[in-house]
């Protein structure tokens, strides 16, 4: 299980960001998972209570969003989604496709803060 | 208070990318092909590292290797026997390697002097497959006892490699294994990956996996 460095990591990076804006509170996180990139949502939900505990994130949401599976088939030339991960075959020639063009992807989209007005 | 968002777009292992690029660039320029062992604890890595270690040294070449554990160097210690410098990496819970580990345990080595670096991962079908670290050539490792659909419950792991290793196939009979559907499961998982159905006890498929290792040098390295 390396949901927990993966959180971390998480924490980390958006900690370093929120710099930009002090007294921020992070409402939101957001991330792009690939259907191939070996995490699992649960644990990542789970993990992240623990980890953002005592930091600018804690009590905020964590938004996982899976990318599906993007492969290039030869022989229609065109980029097709995969119906199952248990076989890399193109859904419309059922040619079996081996160039992988999405699905990998472990990235934070975006986060939703509220930012503390500025008292003039 | 005012509600913003703000567009990050950053990969969350960016950092061990980053690391893992620079160490691909050190690697290539030195000329040493790297190459990342995974499969499950118990597939016989450390075996199958130990007849290759060997093997490649009686035909002249240059050889090292790293091996993560989570605890105890026992396994450097088996491989160090073939007579090439090996370290052992101990992650103390972490299920993987990761690049910044391979950085570390590399100091002192002249990497310009090996044609090959060979890095056995933690046990593990999972999460070594998030982190790069800087390889060339992926190996995943499967053997004859744990069953023919491994590549269909671990299709991330299997999808990722270069080249696929089948241990102990000396012991494949007894065991009951079904050699036509492990192969065709993990060429549905990987079409057209390089398959090699070995066993380091008898020698079986070690002639045609370091003919592949001198190719792969040749064109990657």
């Amino acid at each position: 299980m390396h949901e927990l460095s993966i959180v971390s990591s998480i924490v980390d990076t958006v900690t370093e960001k929120l710099e930009a804006y002090p007294g921020a509170r992070v409402k939101e996180v957001r991330l792009r998972v690939g259907a191939l990139a070996a995490v699992i949502e649960d644990s990542l939900q789970f993990c992240y209570g623990i980890a953002t505990d005592d930091t600018p994130l804690q009590g905020s949401k964590l938004v996982v969003n899976i990318v599906p599976v993007l492969m290039h088939c030869d022989h229609c030339d065109e980029d097709v989604e995969i119906a199952s991960l248990q076989s890399f075959r193109c859904p419309e020639c059922d040619e079996p496709v081996s160039d992988l063009r999405q699905g990998r992807e472990l990235e934070i989209e975006s986060i939703e803060i509220d930012e503390v007005e500025e008292k003039v | 208070m005012t509600t913003r968002i703000v567009e990050l777009r950053q990969g969350i292992l960016k950092k061990n990318d980053e690391l893992a690029r620079a160490l691909r660039g050190r690697f290539t320029d030195a000329g040493v092909l790297v190459l990342n062992l995974v499969s499950s604890p118990g597939t016989g890595k450390t075996a199958f590292l130990e007849r290759t270690l060997r093997d490649l040294r009686e035909s002249g070449a240059k050889v090292a290797a790293l091996v993560g554990d989570l605890e105890t160097d026992n396994d450097a210690r088996r491989l160090a026997a073939s007579g090439a410098p090996v370290r052992q990496i101990n992650t103390h819970g972490i299920c993987h390697l990761e690049a910044e580990m391979i950085g570390k345990h590399l100091e002192g080595w002249e990497l310009a002097d090996l044609d090959y670096l060979f890095i056995e991962n933690v046990g593990n079908l999972v999460c070594p497959s998030s982190y790069d670290l800087g390889e060339k050539v992926r190996v995943a490792l499967l053997s004859v006892t744990e069953g023919e659909d491994k590549p269909l419950k671990y299709p991330t792991l299997f999808n990722s490699a270069d080249a696929a290793i089948i241990t102990k196939i000396d012991i494949a009979e007894p065991c009951g294994f079904d050699r036509t559907t492990a192969l065709k499961n993990i060429n549905e998982i990987r079409p057209g990956i390089r398959i090699f159905e070995t066993s380091a006890k008898t020698g079986a498929g070690m002639t045609e996996w370091l003919a592949y290792l001198a190719e792969e040098k040749s064109r990657r390295a």
